[in-house]
């Protein structure tokens, strides 16, 4: 912790004379780089990309809804626009946002390495995310697809009149990106942590990265082969899955949800880390129960393995195997349930700070516990009945996905933000976007719980009058939601030239990362550091590394 | 319409749909006293152990192993109670009661097709008495749909190439929705259609309105016009397992496979009857796959279902094993 | 950019040790091992699916595949991995003409597989036995589409592994100059030995589809 000692002097809060900023400029020094931080920002920069586009459609999707007829847009159009919205959303930016993002930055900082085990393969990585996006943005500009992001068989095979083919391309090409990514994270974590770095002293952060990454691997592959055969059957009528071709359309449905229930998790578990991280920094203390919170974290990915088959309740497929997917997704509910109640009881005699990562830490565990307990109503049978493929089902992911997984995404870019630009953002308009994206998020879905159980199915162009009034909530709701996601784009980019200086530790936070200099060094560290403390050991390090939380000036 | 006037909960018209609301109810409430339980506790802590001092720490408690186990166990009995309470709803929704009217529909892009027992048909109407089981056996010519009725909270995938079912009983006389609820392209919001829940004596008084030849009949006459009576019925003929008091009952192939002879089975050897030959019979039946319409093989079914041992021409008491199978 | 392995050569600068750079190389390989069981898990899923639903399809379609050469080109995967293992252990004693040579003969063998299947794809396009379109059947019709079926799989699982092996080749053919100018040494032949890690895969896939593709319908069955 000494290397963190003079941080208090003026001087020390003015960023390194190097750093990976500026050890090189050009787009070359970029579109070339190896270094698993400008890989982060690489990414950041394409996904908030792709965030905007599913946005928009997002944005057309509830503007439709306003009224029960189909006025905006046709039926054919529609279908493309919530096709759209999902396929961008999850596959170019929720499976990649914290891990590819933040974890490529931090991953090696927490763990003191230099950079991840093979930084080739980490650039690859992004290029297959790029040519992914490409072929899928070529399907999108030629008109899209209309089959739902979940692509069932026979429709998606020999029924819908879309671009299929081409963004099934893309889909599979994009899963490299993630193979390389989850493969990059596992060795990394197993061989290049810092000497005394220990399983049990490794940040919460790392525990979840290793837990998704796990599921990237093991999971992503089963979709690739998946989308194949899906091509295979549209291009060449080779059939698999139509039965018409002689194949079973329900065997399409376990296969796809063999990956798409795990990668819930993808997008979930890097955002239960990044959860733990703000909560313990700004609470001061060690985590409550460290070593459940680590292993919940296996004990999520690898029940998420076991579960797929409640997406198919209704399928046809036989009571047993509903009776044991019910089951199993219920046990889900215990690792979920000791993450919160560890969370809650770590603020117990915190010394808890107002600051903008907490609001969206926050917010997070209320949202979580909502999507969360739903989501065990839609485990259970005799509700999923009901239910199933209604809005309370897209309320339920949303909460999620969008309440967990985007809301951690925010949380964590906050919270790391004046470490990876070295710059302090502004107080009062961040804490204004965390309330806004909580109160916006809540209108929008909360809503869609009572449509959902009224019996409004998803995917529904036009839809019975009575259901007008919560559309139009949900609709308000996403229009404030839409300002709550506006608002961090604009401070981020102002701060990158009129913020605060950060210096190294702002948060005065405990952990590897916090003892690198603001924006950090080419190679992270001066000397790799040698791990001595605890995780989240607050007492006993030095008092002179806890600066008070700053507000930016804004304005000038 | 006026703003507040907009519904919060679903009608409840069916038996099912109290089972289903009593699951939800408690599903519902133990998930606003865990979310209200969270959230004042986190508002509590939040407000109590604010940062006074910008130095400060926080008091550094690792945990509690018997705190860990309490909310670990907790949990897992609660969803263990949820799990056996909404699989015992969930089965019963699974399992038509053996007096059900039956009904067949079919889902095409983007209609529902209904036929009733005495042989009406519907195109995204279904009319129903009330007090009465009512089973539907669903079958798509194109892609999957779901039938969904909200309001009697029912919903079952309905797939190409196979049947399944869905059931219920009506409780109050009615109108309802009747959804498509697995998304099956682009007008899906528009195979939508209503249900129409009467009281029995108007029931009839609807059924009587229109001339109607029933399944079983349609089923009779395709039974001929196919020729399957001449390897089916003939006593002796030996070619055909005869089909007399079939339905239901197992029966061994000839790879030595015990199966029954469901709705699923029969359907799949009328159309392709190589797929599951019964022991002792050679595959000589031509393949039919394109050939009947859908709704043919369903009144195929319904004949062969009301064919009963005791009008059996030839086997009299149902001979053993392979005598009284079918298919091949 | 002060490298402070600049002594080492072929030391990455990320890394520590020789012994650390290895380590991560193996884990790295068997992780992506994984990955690959995993995709071909998909395709063995899907074959046991339908197996189980239509088993009499499957024998039918099977005797339509010819074992001897199935056989015979077992024979030669085996041998290429064989020449594998010689390159492996090339890299390890710094034999560097070890290498080249046992790529060679693993080119060779794989060529020979890869022409061999070529072959039996042809066949099967005459006799209109590819799924699709051009799918005929001229035996039982009762199980027709099944046995489209078992060729969808049949091409499906046997162009994946194909596939697979074009990659590897492909790979090798990189390899080759590199090997002859002497880039792995005794310290430093992750490289060699991670594929050959991969090409040892490959062939254990073959392993596995040979005989549920080729040997079922010799089995069992009253064939007709």
């Amino acid at each position: 912790m000494q290397a963190t000692a003079s941080a208090a002097t003026p001087e020390a809060v003015r960023p390194p004379r190097h750093h990976y900023l500026n050890v090189d400029y050009g787009l070359r020094s970029w579109l070339l780089t190896t270094d698993h931080k400008r890989i982060g920002i690489l990414y950041l920069l394409s996904i908030t990309f792709f965030f905007a586009v599913g946005g928009i459609y997002a944005t057309l999707i509830r503007l439709e809804l306003l009224t029960p007829q189909g006025d905006l847009v046709s039926s054919d159009t529609y279908n493309r626009l919530f096709t759209m919205h999902g396929v961008m959303m999850i596959f170019f930016f929720l499976v990649p946002s914290i891990p590819a993002v933040l974890g490529n930055f931090l991953i090696p900082l927490m763990i003191g390495a230099k950079d991840v085990a093979f930084p080739k393969l980490n650039l690859a990585s992004w290029y297959m995310y790029m040519i992914g996006a490409g072929l899928t943005m070529y399907s999108l500009l030629h008109g899209g697809v209309d089959t739902g992001w979940t692509f069932y068989t026979p429709f998606s095979s020999s029924y819908s009149n879309s671009f299929v083919a081409a963004t099934a391309l893309g889909i599979f090409v994009n899963g490299f990106s993630s193979i390389f990514t989850g493969l990059n994270f596992l060795v990394t974590i197993h061989r290049m942590r810092a000497p005394g770095m220990t399983w049990f002293r490794l940040p919460l952060f790392i525990w979840s990265h290793y837990a998704t990454s796990l599921i990237m691997v093991l999971g992503t592959p089963v979709l690739a082969i998946t989308l194949v055969l899906l091509f295979l059957e549209r291009v060449f009528q080779i059939g698999f899955f139509d039965p018409a071709l002689g194949g079973d359309p329900v065997l399409f449905q376990h296969f796809f949800w063999f990956y798409s229930h795990p990668a819930v998790y993808i997008m979930i578990l890097p955002s239960l880390g990044v959860i733990s991280e703000i909560v313990a920094a700004f609470a001061r203390k060690p985590i409550f129960g460290y070593k459940f919170v680590a292993l919940a974290s296996m004990g999520i990915a690898i029940l998420g393995f076991l579960v797929w088959g409640h997406h198919l309740f209704l399928s046809s497929q036989s009571a047993y195997a509903a009776l044991v997917f019910s089951v199993l997704t219920m046990l889900i509910a215990v690792p979920s349930a000791i993450k919160v109640f560890n969370w809650m009881a770590t603020l117990y005699r915190g010394s808890i700070e107002y600051s903008t990562p907490m609001f969206y830490a926050l917010g997070f565990i209320g949202l979580f516990t909502i999507g969360g307990l739903t989501g065990l109503m839609l485990g259970t049978l005799g509700i999923d009945v009901h239910v199933h493929d209604t809005y309370f089902v897209v309320a339920h992911f949303h909460y999620i996905m969008v309440g967990g997984a985007l809301m951690g995404y925010l949380g964590g870019l906050h919270y790391w933000w004046p470490k990876i630009t070295g710059r302090l953002y502004s107080g009062f308009w961040s804490h204004l976007s965390a309330l806004l994206v909580f109160l916006g998020f809540n209108l929008t879905f909360f809503p869609q719980f009572i449509l959902g159980y009224l019996g409004m199915p998803r995917r529904y162009h036009v839809y019975p009058p009575e259901f007008q009034v919560l559309h139009v909530l949900s609709t308000a709701g996403a229009s404030i939601l839409a300002v709550g996601y506006l608002l961090p784009m604009v401070y981020f980019i102002w701060s990158l030239k009129y913020g605060d200086y950060a210096g190294r530790n702002p948060w005065g936070a405990v952990g590897l990362e916090w003892q690198a200099t603001s924006p950090p060094a080419l190679h992270n560290f001066e000397e790799i550091p040698v791990v001595d403390f605890e995780p989240y050991q607050y007492k006993g390090a030095p008092v002179a590394q806890r600066l008070p939380y700053r507000i930016a000036k804004y304005g000038a | 319409m006026k703003f507040f006037d907009f519904p919060l909960f679903p009608e409840t018209a069916s038996t099912l749909a109290r089972e289903v609301d009593a699951v939800y109810f408690f599903a519902l409430s133990v998930s606003a006293f865990f979310s209200l339980l969270i959230a004042l506790f986190i508002f509590i802590f939040f407000v109590k152990y604010r940062r006074q001092r910008t130095a400060e720490i926080g008091v550094p408690i690792h945990g509690s192993t018997t705190l860990e186990i309490v909310w670990s166990l907790i949990p897992l009995v609660i969803t263990m109670v949820l799990f056996a309470w909404g699989a015992k709803v969930f089965l019963h929704a699974l399992t038509p009661p053996p007096d059900a009217r039956e009904y067949f529909a079919t889902g095409k892009q983007w209609m529902w097709k209904i036929q009733h027992p005495e042989g009406q048909r519907e195109i995204n109407q279904l009319h129903v008495p009330v007090g009465e089981p009512i089973k539907l056996t669903l079958t798509s010519e194109d892609v999957i749909h779901s039938f969904y009725i909200p309001a009697f909270r029912v919903k079952h995938d309905v797939l190409p190439g196979r049947y399944t079912t869905v059931w219920f009983e009506a409780t109050r006389t009615g109108t309802y929705h009747l959804f498509c609820a697995e998304y099956c392209g682009t007008e899906h919001s528009k195979m939508i259609g209503t249900v129409t829940v009467m009281e029995p004596d108007d029931y009839e008084t609807w059924l009587a309105g229109g001339p109607a030849k029933s399944p079983v009949a349609s089923g009779a006459e395709l039974f001929v016009k196919y020729a399957c009576n001449t390897c089916h019925m003939e006593a002796g003929s030996g070619r055909g397992p005869l089909l007399h008091g079939i339905y239901g009952q197992p029966v061994t192939l000839a790879g030595g496979q015990q199966v029954v002879r469901d709705d699923n089975y029969l359907r799949e050897s009328i159309l392709r009857s190589g797929a599951k030959v019964v022991a002792g019979y050679q595959p000589l039946m031509p393949v039919f796959q394109g050939q009947i319409s859908e709704e043919g093989v369903m009144h195929l079914i319904a004949y062969i279902k009301s064919l009963t041992g005791d009008e059996s021409p030839g086997a009299a008491g149902g001979g053993a094993g392979a005598a009284d199978g079918t298919g091949g | 950019m002060a490298d402070a392995h600049a002594h080492a050569p072929g030391l990455a600068h990320h890394f520590e040790s020789y012994e650390q750079q290895k380590e991560s190389a193996f884990l790295g390989m068997w992780i992506f091992l994984a990955q690959e069981i995993m995709f071909f898990s998909g395709l063995f899923t899907c074959y046991l699916v339908y197996r189980v639903l239509y088993p009499h399809a499957f024998l039918v379609g099977s005797r339509e595949l010819d074992w001897r050469i199935g056989a015979a080109n077992t024979v030669v995967l085996l041998l290429s991995s064989f020449t594998m293992v010689v390159a492996v252990l090339g890299a390890k004693q710094g034999r560097r003409k070890m290498i080249v040579l046992g790529l060679l003969g693993t080119l060779l063998f794989g060529g020979i597989f890869l022409g061999v299947k070529v072959f039996e794809y042809g066949s099967k396009w005459e006799h209109h036995l590819v799924p699709g379109p051009y799918f005929e059947w001229h035996g039982d019709p009762s199980v027709g589409r099944e046995v489209e079926l078992f060729f969808s799989l049949y091409f499906g699982m046997t162009g994946m592994h194909a596939l697979h092996m074009v990659i590897g080749m492909g790979i090798m053919l990189v390899m080759l100059p590199l090997a002859w100018r002497g880039k792995w040494t005794p310290q430093n032949h992750n490289f060699v030995e991670g594929f050959g890690l991969y090409w040892h895969f490959v062939d254990i896939v073959w392993i596995f589809l040979f005989p549920f593709l080729y040997l079922i319908g010799l089995s069992g069955g009253s064939s007709h």
